[in-house]
């Protein structure tokens, strides 16, 4: 939820104008803390599971939030991995806030104890997202690993009971959990917690997952009118843009954000243009060269070319292309799309026509920090012929983001 | 709540951060977590100067804000009021 205060009808460029010529610092900063993580949920954006051991430092991390506090990042939204297994991470969450940097971090609730949840609870600069991708632990399970499902409510229990009021519960949409969406509402509210759906993305090990997890068209209806319904009390982080074009705009923000007004730091300290977009393609640099963070922010070669003026490319001539965008660009990208067409799951179709026009084949990840051993997974299979693909990733369509406090927001 | 006169005296929240952007500045509310936009460099103008405790009516005239500007200064103060943003301070 956000205000808008228009000083008077003005010729001026517009705010959405601004935003996608980029700002001094990032409205909306996420930062993967560690690759590490106690589970291997197979929809992953960041192919999470073992430690990388150039992981940024104690002190690393501490300059970094000096220079965001430099920058007046008012808050970051950290996650991984699962963040809270760093043995410094609730070092890392003071530093944050004694120097005015408010944090939202996303946990499988492993780490949260009776008394860390306790401490949490007085620290009124942290709001808590537990993930959970299934109301019922065989569907949970089923995507994040066994025993998750009683992990997250064992975390809301704890949580709730220690008074800690800034909690969400953290759903990303999947065919196999869009018809429990009334059971995740009854789960927040037990707990005291707002809901908030995300939408899958085929990052990381999602690129593997997606096309078996991907909702349906039907499904995507059913998502779009009962968020229609629930209006702001159910939180998106802007993250289901594309479906506006099934009638009336559903809250948020309607811009691509990526390194124009969000991007992300990733454990190593490469800086990439958006929390969906871990591939070499979108990195713009690594706070550990010389100018920091700053610099990459303010002159990465990248991010100078995502804030250039956009064109629609093969969605311009769409009645809705005002609405949705062209949708998302790291949707496009990992499943091989053009990043001026439509977005995969465009509600007209067009992204089912242009994946079925398609080679099939996409982008190979550049990262993988996957455990190498259980639970056994279908690992990716790297491909041997040339990829038909843009070389480089064009400024996207001026299309919505995803990541959070946006969403809501009223511009005009 | 009441309406917001020349007459008015308004500060910013303690727990409000602003930062300077191209169009105006961007705020934060750490204790609502909500953002607001000032979408003109006048309109920041306007909130510095009513940070030295100076009335609606003076700080229009320290951030040299043109009359015919001044009905839309007032409601956008009054929005930044309602979403607490700015407070009132008892005159």
């Amino acid at each position: 939820m956000s205000s808008t205060v228009l000083d008077r009808p003005a010729p001026a460029p517009r705010l959405i104008d601004h935003f996608e010529s980029g700002l001094n610092s990032p409205i909306c900063l996420t930062w993967e803390l560690t690759y590490a993580c106690n589970l291997s949920c197979i929809h992953c954006l960041s192919a999470s599971g073992r430690r990388d051991p150039r992981e940024l430092s104690t002190d690393e991390c501490k300059a970094v939030i000096d220079e965001l506090q430099r920058m007046q990042v008012f808050y970051v939204n950290i996650g991984g991995g699962e963040p809270t297994v760093r043995s410094d991470f609730w070092e890392i969450v003071d530093y944050a806030t004694s120097h005015d940097i408010g944090v939202k971090f996303s946990t499988n609730g492993v780490k949260i104890t009776s008394e860390i949840a306790e401490k949490l609870a007085l620290n009124d600069y942290v709001d808590i997202q537990i993930s959970m991708d299934g109301a019922t632990a065989e569907v949970n399970d089923a995507i994040r690993g066994p025993g998750s499902y009683d992990l997250a409510i064992r975390a809301l229990e704890r949580l709730s009971a220690a008074g800690m009021t800034r909690l969400k519960l953290s759903v990303v949409c999947t065919r196999t959990n869009i018809g429990q969406l009334d059971q995740f509402k009854e789960i927040a509210d037990r707990y005291g917690a707002q809901l908030r759906l995300t939408r899958l993305r085929p990052a990381g090990r999602g690129a593997d997952s997606w096309h078996d997890l991907r909702p349906t068209q039907e499904q995507q209806r059913e998502l779009y009118q009962w968020l229609v319904a629930r209006g702001e009390e159910v939180l998106t982080g802007d993250s289901f843009f594309h479906l506006s074009a099934l009638g009336e705009s559903l809250p948020g923000l309607n811009l691509c954000g990526a390194g124009r007004v969000v991007c992300l730091i990733d454990p190593i300290g490469d800086v990439y243009a958006c929390p969906f977009a871990i591939h070499e393609e979108f990195l713009a640099g690594n706070i550990r060269g010389e100018g920091g963070f700053g610099e990459v922010w303010r002159e990465s070669e990248l991010f100078t070319r995502l804030r250039a003026p956009q064109t629609g490319g093969a969605c311009n001539s769409c009645p809705f292309f005002d609405t949705c965008r062209g949708g998302c660009m790291a949707a496009k990208f990992f499943t091989g799309l053009p990043l001026d067409g439509p977005d995969p799951e465009c509600v007209r179709g067009f992204g089912d026509d242009a994946l079925a026009a398609s080679s099939g084949e996409r982008p190979k990840p550049s990262g993988d920090h996957s455990h190498r051993t259980s639970p056994p997974r279908p690992r990716p299979v790297a491909l041997k012929l040339e990829m038909q693909r843009p070389t480089a990733p064009m400024a996207p369509p001026v299309s919505a983001c995803n990541v959070s406090p946006l969403a809501g927001m009223q511009l005009n | 709540m009441t309406d917001i006169t020349p007459d008015s005296v308004l500060r910013l929240h303690n727990r409000v951060s602003v930062r300077p952007e191209p169009f105006g500045a961007l705020l934060y509310h750490f204790g609502t977590r909500r953002l607001s936009f000032l979408k003109s460099p006048a309109l920041l103008a306007v909130v510095d100067a009513l940070q030295d405790d100076r009335t609606v009516a003076d700080a229009l005239g320290v951030a040299e804000v043109p009359d015919a500007m001044r009905p839309a200064m007032l409601r956008a103060i009054t929005t930044l009021r309602d979403s607490e943003m700015l407070v009132e301070v008892a005159a």
